[in-house]
């Protein structure tokens, strides 16, 4: 784990996955209207646990030229099919109140993620300066 | 960034409702456009959308206009002898397009039209305070 993923602790990640689950749910919202399209969505908590055990797991490097591991499996976390509340006569699956509320909820969460990360440099800031 | 291409599929839903919206908009415009034989008669337009989806795994895509459809629905065929469009035995021919299903579309077309500007707006706010971190 290097220095910065310690003092982060995720929250860069977390920052990447809410970005991603952003755009997901941005394209079930923009494709309310679209015929047989299936609405989408991660499994925040299984993509995060997945990015921390890559951040903990990461191989021991012998050299300082060498990449770290963590840095090439950021893929993209994998979609899952949301489960319809009431899906239409033309296999829409999209119930926008609830991509709605995910959207909301995301953005918040993701204010949220941006505070965390805010704070830590603060404080990463106020330990260089030593006042 | 993702949040960018957030924009983007925000930005592809307001190109599909727009288009969405001039459609309803032409057909609202020529509903009561007479003519004198059934060809000639306007038919209504309706797009088809298809969900775009990104070469990138996991990643959502976004919405564009696959094709747009013209009705099938026959023209209406009146009788009215004095009209001067009437052809030789007095009919006159109207495009079949009901103005409240086309109302009823339209506001479904800008309910979703405002979804997407909300969600742009909203990744926006997310956008300009992931650049003001660690001020």
């Amino acid at each position: 784990m290097s220095f910065t993923d310690r003092i982060f602790d995720g929250s860069s990640q977390a920052l990447n996955l809410r970005a991603q689950r952003t755009q997901l749910l941005a394209t079930n919202i923009a494709n309310a209207d679209t015929p047989g399209f299936k609405a989408r969505d991660m499994d925040f908590g299984a993509a995060m646990r997945r990015e921390m055990g890559a951040l903990a797991s990461d191989v021991r490097r012998t050299d300082g030229r060498h990449l770290a591991l963590s840095s090439l499996r950021h893929g993209a976390a994998a979609a899952q099919y949301r489960q319809p509340l009431q899906p239409r006569a033309d296999g829409n699956t999209v119930d926008l109140q609830r991509e709605q509320v995910a959207f909301m909820d995301n953005a918040i969460r993701y204010q949220a993620s941006l505070s965390f990360l805010d704070s830590r440099i603060k404080s990463v800031r106020n330990a260089l300066r030593g006042e | 960034m993702s949040l960018f291409a957030t924009m983007d599929v925000a930005g592809m839903s307001l190109d599909a409702q727009s288009t969405r919206l001039n459609t309803i908009a032409s057909n609202l415009a020529n509903a009561n456009v007479v003519k004198s034989s059934e060809a000639e008669v306007y038919r209504a337009r309706y797009p088809v959308f298809a969900a775009a989806m990104s070469a990138v795994r996991g990643e959502g895509g976004g919405v564009r206009v696959e094709r747009i459809l013209q009705s099938e629905l026959p023209a209406l065929r009146e009788f009215v002898p004095g009209h001067p469009l009437a052809d030789d035995e007095g009919y006159i021919y109207r495009p079949d397009i009901n103005q409240v299903d086309e109302m009823a579309n339209m506001m479904a077309a800008s309910r979703s039209y405002q979804n997407s500007i909300q969600a742009m707006e909203t990744t926006k706010q997310l956008a300009l305070r992931t650049l003001t971190l660690g001020r």
